[in-house]
Parts: structure tokens; sequence; C-alpha cells
């Protein structure tokens, strides 16, 4: 049988000096990801680590004017969080546009941005998968990839990182707040904080072992028109075919400052400055010129290739709302 | 008790008890979790090991090794059975189904391996250690590749073939022609309970707990497979967790269950995963289907043919019926129906829910629709012009018993606000919403068969009815306690329904909608004989009346009880349906209506409202049928919207076998929905005058929703389901 240990901690500290000590250990949060996965043996982790009871669930003002959310924060609370709601409202609606209800309730700020793709043929351990494997090939290549990256792949991954809340972060600009074993604190801009698979699919964020994650911080609203908008096949309970997080801070007619990060189509939130650029000083005219540099580079899958078009509508049906107010 | 004559007035027309829209009896033990199900069994098998079954990994090849040492050495492990110790077994056959009986992989998730332990984690982690060494073959998983080596299957319930007039010669000299293909793809039956299995030895009797929804074909296959005594086997399926025709088949848990349990002298149970659901047992198989209408300028169907190919194993294949119910819907003097199937190394075709309609209605009702267009005339009135009384291939000596499909259509019409439609595609903006109305017609056949019941009459005035039957989840333990009370003048809360068990008397069994109106009829037979006894027993001839717990004739009236003494009254009969029900065509009818709303950015696809309204008979419980419409229309809607079981075409598995991947309509996708029975009897189908409703619900349901989909967007998608990828590559209007 795949035994572990299962240890509490108290501080943020203790839980990453325990994760360090161990080679096999992993933290646990919510476990709506990690469990289903242990029972695969796509994850073995001999060690768990619970995080549940640090105190870190909390959600308070930060110094400079922005919020700090703790990394056990419920999706649920965060997303009915009234700050949440009146100054980051793109967050709480990405919170709400994914899962259910019953899994945001478990859910957990850190678990919910390390949480691992839905790519099918990483869930099954019979087929070749460099991620949960590496070395093994890409199973995907080839395969059914419909639902796959189309942006920042590379010859041997073509998932997608399939976080909503974690496409809104990158829209507000997060950072990532850690601690190590020995107490040492480290802040991650969220751009910096998922991988492109590269020749490492299986290294997927910037963490090192046993490095934990104390909070999430936003830096003090923008203002604006703050859209999510989640395409799927049904209405709820489904991961984004794609998404887009948009912050656009429209006047005159014009969009004076933008923000828009994109869900579903690579293996981490996609955000293009050049196409904010574009952007700026523009109306909902400019969507396709805007578009042509969020998709620069696509490389997508005969399968997949619809999500350029789908991409492209979205986002000038995005831009068009915005301007309305 | 043989139905060889039209139903005459009866007992169960009171419609007292009967036609109630009663709650569930059995609501109470689902909801506080004691009606238990086959994995549950806790007290009839304590210290019950587990098994887990270790899948096939290729679609095609041999078992070139297999290494079962770790396995057997890691903790808690009991057993571990291949191939190569798996005990003898009866030959594969319609029931049967023998495990591990050699190196042969003939599809993925084909069990190659079964890991017994003292605990689920247990087993399933030896599971993972057991090493098999595949010589993978190349394998045929694309239907549309071996679509040109089809052949005819052999006759049976599907008939590969039919003909009236001379479909070529009408055809070709029909003025308005109509010749499109239609694909439909593989599905799973995604019920909610896994198939399941808890094997009980005592000596060399079986007790076998396993959800299956036609006890004696279980029994009849697994005493086949293990070679064993009929007599000694029990089966027992008390509640089933829904089946929708999966669980019409015998599986490696209910058969290494049993071989483990025999060997380890231990009871053994079993659950699937979702994921090995996928792959281990049936699906229902895509289809490929050609369909040409003729017609003269007034929509006049001439000529019409509906061509179908699916795929299946080699050995003991069966294709998928999707051209059956175009033999039945409409007029015209020239016709042709074929079935076609390929081989496919794909895990093994079986029934889902409407086998044949339910696929065969998705072509048909929409190239009905895009026949209606070509003619510019409204789809409702084109169905109505071609409604015909009698089967059409075979003329009017074989009339309808019921058929009331023009009232269904024109009933759904005008409660629906048809008329609103605009017949021109793609015109209704609703903000960000193109709206549109589609409506399809909906037929299934009804079937009827034997069924026995046991009731038994206590010194209580109780009444206890047995018998095999099995309520998936469909309401039976309601309807035939209803059906009781009626017959016996009884409250129905004076009436307990035991079913699923094979030590009652055999009966239909739930599948192809023949359950309800059959095990209903079988039940009334036994009512009959009982109150024949009680009348003779209280000295009254036939005319006694029941009523209110007792039986009275003149002014003479004893209670039940009385009559039924210390010792009570018993009396046990089985309905059988000769030949008199087949004079006659029998079918549901029914008409769907749809309303869905097509995001013009995204083309993302909701249903905004339904209606259906059927003509299915006497309806025995208003809730519970009214429940399976219901439900059928939802996986309707999945069928047309999201459902597929995605081939890996080099590797010959269904790839997104779990239900985050496979996707089926979740509550945000089911709106408003209304359904409308329409007053019937029909005396030719049995004694209770009822019909099946559980398939017809979902028959022609997705049609609906494709017509809507393209009188809201001016596309045509004919290859289901219709996701928005689809309608972006054909061209989706822009904003
Ligand atoms: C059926 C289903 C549908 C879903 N649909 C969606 C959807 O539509 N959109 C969406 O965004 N998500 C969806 N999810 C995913 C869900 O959001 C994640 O499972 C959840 O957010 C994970 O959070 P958790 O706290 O349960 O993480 P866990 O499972 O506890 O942990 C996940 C990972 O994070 C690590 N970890 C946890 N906390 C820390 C920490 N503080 N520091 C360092 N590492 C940590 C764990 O070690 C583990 O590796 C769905 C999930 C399911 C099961
Ligand atoms: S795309 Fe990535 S996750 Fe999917 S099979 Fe390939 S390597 Fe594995």
């Amino acid at each position: 049988m795949k035994s572990f240990t299962y240890q509490r901690v108290s501080t943020p500290a203790e839980a990453a000096a325990a994760v360090a000590a161990n080679p096999g250990a992993k933290f646990l949060a919510g476990g709506t990801n990690l469990l289903d996965l242990m029972k695969l043996q796509i994850e073995v982790p001999t060690h768990l680590v619970d995080v549940n009871r640090l105190g870190l669930d909390r959600i308070e003002p930060t110094a400079e004017g922005g919020l700090r959310i703790g990394a056990l924060v419920r999706n649920t609370d965060l997303a009915a969080d009234a700050r949440v709601k009146r100054d980051y409202a793109v967050l709480s609606r990405a919170l709400l546009a994914g899962a259910s209800g019953q899994l945001r309730n478990k859910a957990t700020t850190a678990g919910n941005l390390l949480q691992r793709t839905r790519c099918p043929y990483f869930y099954d351990p019979a087929q070749a998968c460099n991620k949960r494997n590496p070395g093994s090939g890409c199973a995907a290549l080839g395969g059914f990839s419909r639902n796959l990256a189309v942006l920042g792949t590379s010859e041997h991954c073509i998932a997608t990182h399939p976080s909503d809340m974690a496409v809104a972060m990158r829209a507000l600009d997060a950072v990532v707040e850690t601690v190590h074993a020995d107490g040492a604190t480290r802040q991650i801009p969220i751009a910096e904080f998922h991988r492109l698979p590269g020749d490492t699919p299986e290294v997927e964020t910037a963490l090192r072992h046993g490095e934990f994650v104390t909070a999430v911080t936003l830096p003090p609203p923008v203002g604006g028109v703050h859209l999510y908008r989640k395409v799927r096949d049904r209405a709820s309970y489904a991961f984004a075919t794609i998404s887009v997080a948009a912050v656009l801070v429209p006047e005159g007619g014009k969009v004076a400052q933008a923000r828009l990060a994109f869900g579903g189509l690579a293996h981490q939130p996609w955000r293009v400055t050049e196409a904010e650029d574009r952007l700026r000083g523009q109306g909902a005219d400019a969507a396709n010129a805007v578009a042509d540099a969020v998709l620069q580079g696509a490389r997508p899958t005969e399968q997949n290739a619809f999500k350029l078009p789908l991409t492209r509508r979205v986002l000038a049906g995005t831009l068009a709302q915005a301007m309305q107010g | 008790m043989d139905f060889n004559a039209p139903a005459t007035a009866n007992p169960s027309d009171r419609m007292r008890v009967i036609g109630q829209p009663l709650d569930r009896v059995d609501g109470p033990l689902k909801v506080s979790g004691r009606a238990h199900y086959s994995y549950e069994y806790h007290e009839e098998a304590p210290n019950a090991a587990y098994g887990w079954l270790v899948g096939a990994e290729i679609g095609k090849g041999k078992i070139a090794g297999i290494d079962t040492a770790a396995a057997e050495a890691a903790p808690g492990v009991l057993l571990v059975l291949t191939h190569r110790n798996a005990p003898a077994q009866g030959k594969d056959s319609d029931y049967a189904a023998p495990q591990l009986q050699g190196t042969e992989v003939l599809h993925h998730g084909q069990a190659v391996a079964f890991v017994v332990a003292e605990s689920l984690e247990q087993a399933r982690a030896a599971a993972r250690l057991v090493k098999v060494d595949y010589a993978a073959e190349p394998g045929r998983y694309d239907l549309a590749q071996e679509r040109s080596r089809a052949v005819a299957p052999e006759p049976g319930m599907v008939k590969p073939e039919t003909r009236a007039g001379d479909f070529d010669a009408g055809f070709a000299a029909a003025p308005v022609q109509l010749d499109v293909t239609y694909t439909t793809p593989d599905q799973s039956h995604a019920m909610m309970e896994p198939h399941a299995s808890t094997a009980v030895w005592e000596g060399d009797e079986l007790t076998l707990y396993t959800s299956h929804q036609i006890l004696h074909w279980a029994a009849e296959g697994v005493a086949a497979t293990l070679q064993m005594p009929p007599e000694k086997l029990r089966v027992v399926s008390r509640y089933i967790g829904g089946g929708f025709g999966s669980k019409l088949v015998v599986y490696g848990d209910a058969v290494l269950s049993a071989l483990a349990a025999r060997q380890l002298r231990r009871p053994v149970k079993v659950a699937l995963t979702r994921q090995q659901i996928f792959n281990h047992t049936t699906h229902r198989p895509a289809t490929i289907q050609r369909l040409r209408i003729g017609a003269d300028a007034e929509g006049r169907i001439a000529a019409i043919a509906h061509e179908s190919w699916s795929g299946d194993q080699e050995s003991g294949g069966t294709a998928e019926g999707a051209a059956s119910q175009t033999r039945l819907l409409y007029a015209g003097k020239d016709r042709l129906t074929r079935h076609r199937l390929a081989t496919l190394d794909l895990p093994f075709a079986g029934a889902m829910r409407a086998p044949g309609e339910a696929v065969g209605l998705l072509a048909l009702e929409c190239a009905m629709d895009e026949l209606a267009e070509k003619l510019g005339m409204d789809p409702v009135e084109l169905r109505i012009r071609n409604d015909v009384a009698y089967n059409p291939e075979e003329g009017p000596s074989k009339p309808y018993s019921t058929r009331k499909l023009v009232e269904c259509l024109r009933e759904g019409a005008r409660r629906f606000g048809w008329d609103a439609r605009n017949p021109r595609p793609a015109q209704v903006r609703d903000g960000r919403w193109l709206v549109g109305l589609g409506v399809a017609a909906a037929v299934r056949p009804n079937p009827v068969m034997d069924s026995g019941a046991r009731l038994h009459l206590d010194g209580q005035g109780r009444l206890t009815v047995e018998t095999q039957m099995t309520d998936i989840g469909t309401g039976s333990y309601t309807i035939l306690a209803q059906v009781a009370a009626e017959m016996l003048g009884l409250e129905v809360g004076a009436v307990t329904v035991k079913l699923g068990d094979t030590r009652f008397p055999q009966a239909s069994g739930s599948g192809g909608s023949w359950g309800a109106n059959s095990s209903g009829a079988g039940v009334y037979a036994a009512a009959m004989k009982l109150r024949g006894i009680v009348a003779q027993r209280a000295g009254f001839n036939d005319e006694a009346v029941f009523e209110d717990g007792t039986v009275r004739s003149g002014q003479r009236s004893l209670t039940l009880a009385e009559v039924a003494g210390e010792a009570g009254l018993s009396a046990e009969a089985e309905i059988t349906f000769g030949d008199f029900s087949k004079q006659y065509e029998q079918a549901g009818f029914g008409a769907h209506f749809c309303e869905v709303r097509v995001d013009v950015e995204t083309a993302e696809i909701r249903i905004r409202r339904m209606l259906s309204v059927a003509a299915a008979g006497r309806v025995l419980n208003p809730k519970t049928a009214r429940s399976q419409c219901l439900g059928g229309m939802t996986m309707g809607i999945g069928a047309a919207l999201m459902e597929e079981a995605v081939v890996d075409k080099r590797h010959g598995l269904f790839i997104n076998h779990d239900l985050a991947e496979y996707q089926v309509p979740v509550h945000a996708d089911i709106p408003h929905m209304d359904v409308v029975f329409l007053e019937e009897e029909d005396d030719k189908s049995s004694p209770i005058k009822a019909k099946g409703i559980g398939e017809l619900g979902i028959c022609g349901v997705g049609a609906a929703v494709a017509n809507a989909v393209y009188n809201a967007t001016g596309v045509r998608i004919r290859d289901y389901p219709l996701t928005l990828d689809k309608l972006l590559k054909a061209g989706m209007p822009q904003a």
C-alpha cells in the first residue's frame, strides 16, 4: 500500500521545514486536487504536512493600500469578501466561475494556484506523459488536444494551467509570498510564478521543494471595469476552454489603462504587454490588433486551433462590453 | 395469465391509487442511507475482502508476460488472479462473461488481473504492482475508416435491412430531395452508481449482490460463466443507482468477485472506478447515418432511406439500430432501412437508453427539419402531413394500437408558442444571444415481456408483493405498490414491495422500457388470482368488490384481514404475452419543443426552455413518469451538446474517462422544463393499459435542440455533439 505519514504543524516556517526535510513530503491544504491525484498514484507523497490550522485564513489590508490574502483563505470566502468584490471584482468573478460550490468551500488560495493540469493523458497512468513521468513522451501530441494549450507550448508538453483564479490574479499583478525552512521569505510576482513547460514540464512553478506559500498580495486597486469571461461547453462545473480576465479603465470612449490575462491558452495565465500597449488610447475597434499581439507565436493543434478565433471573438466582445461601461 | 385479447374493463381502471402522483415509497430509505446498494451489504458480507480490477493498457494484442510477484508480496494482498491461475469458466455467450481466459487482449480495459486484499487501499496499490508486458498489435479504432468494410449484422433485435416499394425509383422521381449524412459519437451511460458486486459463498451456494437491471439474465450469465447449477445461485439487486442499459451485461466485477470469493472462502466485493467503467464496460457506439428523403412539393414523403454504420468487436458484435425508427415514424411508399456493422477493436458496444432510436432520431428529426426548410414548410406541419395510422412498411394490416403523434405536436405547439417562431434562421437577437426554436417528434416501440409476481396477504390485512423486477431509480417500487393496492382495494401504505431477488418469481426486469407495463401486468395477474382466492374463501362470487381493505358482496362485507386469517393467503401468477400484441404496431409517441440561445461571441449554446408532450398509454404515476421524461430530456440535451467518449485512435481507448472530461449536463444547463402527458389508454398493450416511458423521454430530444440551434444561428452541424468549436468552424455569425 502507498502509505504515508501525516503531520500537523503550527507555524508556516515549521511547515516549510517539515517538507524541506523530506523529499517525499507535500503540503496538504484543501486536498481537492492532491487527494484525487494520490488515489491515481499520480502524486505519491510519503509524508503529508497539513497546513490548514496555521491561521492563514485572513484577508487583511496592506500598508500600500492593497490586500493580503492568506494562503489558506477558501475560494468561497475570497470570492465573497466585500473588499474583493468592490475593488477586485475580476477576482471574485473568476473564482465563482470555477469548480462548484462544494469544491470552492474546500479549495484554498495557495492550493488553487498550485493545482495541476487537467490534460487527460496526465490523468491516465497508462499513457506517456512527460509531466507525470519525465522522459516518457507526450501522448497529447497527436492525441486528444482539444482543450490543451496553443501558446508557450513545447515539444515536450502542451498542457494548460486550469485555474480561473490565477488568471484574474495575473491581471491584477498579484505577488506570491513564501517562506523557507530557515524562515527566509520571498516575494514572487505572479508573472514569474507559473513556468512554461520547456523541456521540464514536471517543474510547474518557481517554488523550491519545501517553499511554503503564506499569502498572495494584491497591489492597491486600479479601478476600472472588471470582467471575467469564461467559455466552456457546459454552463457550470467545467474548466475553461478559454477565459479572459480584463481590467479596463475607459476614458472618453478610449481605453486609458488595460490589463488582459487569458486562461486556457497556455501553461500559465497568458498576458502580453504589447497587446495592452496596443489598446491604450484606442477603442473596442482595436480588438483585432490586440488579439494579434496576444496570439503571436501561437502553435495550435488541429483540434484546438478554434481557440484562436474564439479568443478574438471573446476579446472583441469583452472590449465592447467594457466600453459600454 | 395469457394476454391474448384487448383488455376489457377491470379493477385497474378505477384509478384511485394508480394514476396518483405519489412520492416514491423507497424515498425515505434512500435519503437516509438505508437503501443498500450492491457494495453495501456489510452485514450479509462481514469481513469482505476488497477486489481491484487491473485493465489492459493496450487496445489490441497479447499479454507477453505478466509478473505478479511484487503484487503478491504487497501488504494485505490475499490473491492475484491472472489468466495463468484463473479457474476454467464457461464459454463466452450472450450472457456469460468469462474473465482472464488467455493472453489475448481484445480491448483496452479488459481485465488482465484481479487483486484481492484486506483493504481497498491495499488492493488498489497492489494492482499497480502487477507488471504486464504487452505485445501490441495494430487495431481498428476509427469507424469512418472501417466503414467501407462493414457488413450486414446477424439478424436479431436489429434488422439488417428492410425494404418496401422501390426506394431508388421513388427517390429519383421525387421533386424535392434531401441527402444528408449525420454522425453521432460514442457515449458512456454515466449512471451514478458504478458497477459493483459483493460475492458471498456458503458451501457451494453463491449469493451475488450485483447491480444489474434484469436478474434472470444476470443469473444465467453468472451461472454459465462459473459453470455452476443455477439453483445454487442467488442474485440480489435491490437498489440500483441507474443503469441506462449498461447493467444489462455481466462484467468483471461480478465474475471476478465470485471466483475470488470461492477461492478465498471469504466474501469479496468490488466496485469499478469511473475511469474503469469507460473502457471495461459497454458504451453506446458511434454511428454514421445517411438519410435520403424524397417528397412532393406539398411535403408528402414519397421515398425515405436511412442507412446506419456502427462498429463493434469481431465476435458477438451488435449494430446500433439507428435506422429502426425510420421504419415506423412517417408515411411514404418507397422505403429502405439498412444497418451495417464494422469491426472495431474498441470496448464492446452495448445498449444505452433507447438503443437505436436515441441516435437515429438525432439524424432523422434533423433531416426532417432540413426537408421542411427546403419545402418552405413549417416543420410541425411537415410531420403532421406524414402521419400514418399503421406500420408504413407493412401497411394497413398492421395498425398502431394507439398513435397520438399529431395530438402531441399540436398540443405542444400551442403550449410552447410555436407560432412565434421565425422560420428564417439567425434573425432573433436578445442582447448577446441569438435565439431559436426547434421541434422534433419522438417514437419508441413498446415491447412487452413475460413477468411474474407473488402476493401474500397477511392476518393484519397487509399485502406483500415479491417479484424479481428491479428498480433502477425509475420508480418500480412505487408503481407496483400502486397497482397492487388498486387491485386489492388497499391503501399504498398497506403494501410492501420486495424486488430484485432471484428467490422471487421471474420478471421482466428493467430494459427496453418494458419494465413498468410488463411487471405491473405481472402484479395485476397475481392480484386477479388473489382476488379469486379471497372471494372464494369469503364465499363470494366473482362480483365481489374490493374496497377500503374489505371485500364485499351485496350487503355482506369482510375485512381482508379476517379473510386472510392467521396463516394468510398467497397467490403467484405470471403475465405472458403471446402473439396477440404482435398483431399491432405498438409504440409511445411524443413531441419535443426547445428554445435555445447561442452566444454570438463564443458560440456557447444554452437551453432556455423545453417542453415534451407524450402519449404513452396510461400513466401509472404522473410524478415518476414525469421524472423519467425530465431525465430523458436532460440526457438528450447532453447528447446534443456535450456528450462524447473521445476515442484516441492511436491507442484505442476512450481517453476522457472521467466525469470532469466526459461532460453531462449539470443543473445550470437545465432550465425550466415542462412535461405533458396526453390522456391515453392502450388496451392492446396489457391489462393495465400502460406503455413504456423511460426511453421515449430521450427520443428526439437532441434533435429538437439541434434544430433550435440551427434556427438561432443558421449553421447546421451534422456531427454531434454540437460544440462551440464546430459552430465556429462552420461559420457562426459574427456579433
Ligand atoms: C471536479 C473539479 C472541477 C474543478 N473545476 C475548476 C474550475 O473550473 N476552475 C478552477 O480554477 N479550478 C477548478 N477545480 C480545481 C480546484 O480549484 C482546485 O482543486 C483547488 O483550488 C485546489 O485547492 P486545494 O486547497 O484543495 O489544494 P490541495 O489539493 O490541498 O493542494 C494542491 C497542491 O498545492 C500544494 N499546496 C497547497 N497549499 C500550499 C501552500 N500553502 N504552499 C505550497 N504548496 C501548497 C499541495 O501540496 C498540492 O500539491 C476543479 C476541481 C475539481 C475536482
Ligand atoms: S501535454 Fe503535458 S501533461 Fe499532457 S501528456 Fe503531454 S506532457 Fe503530459
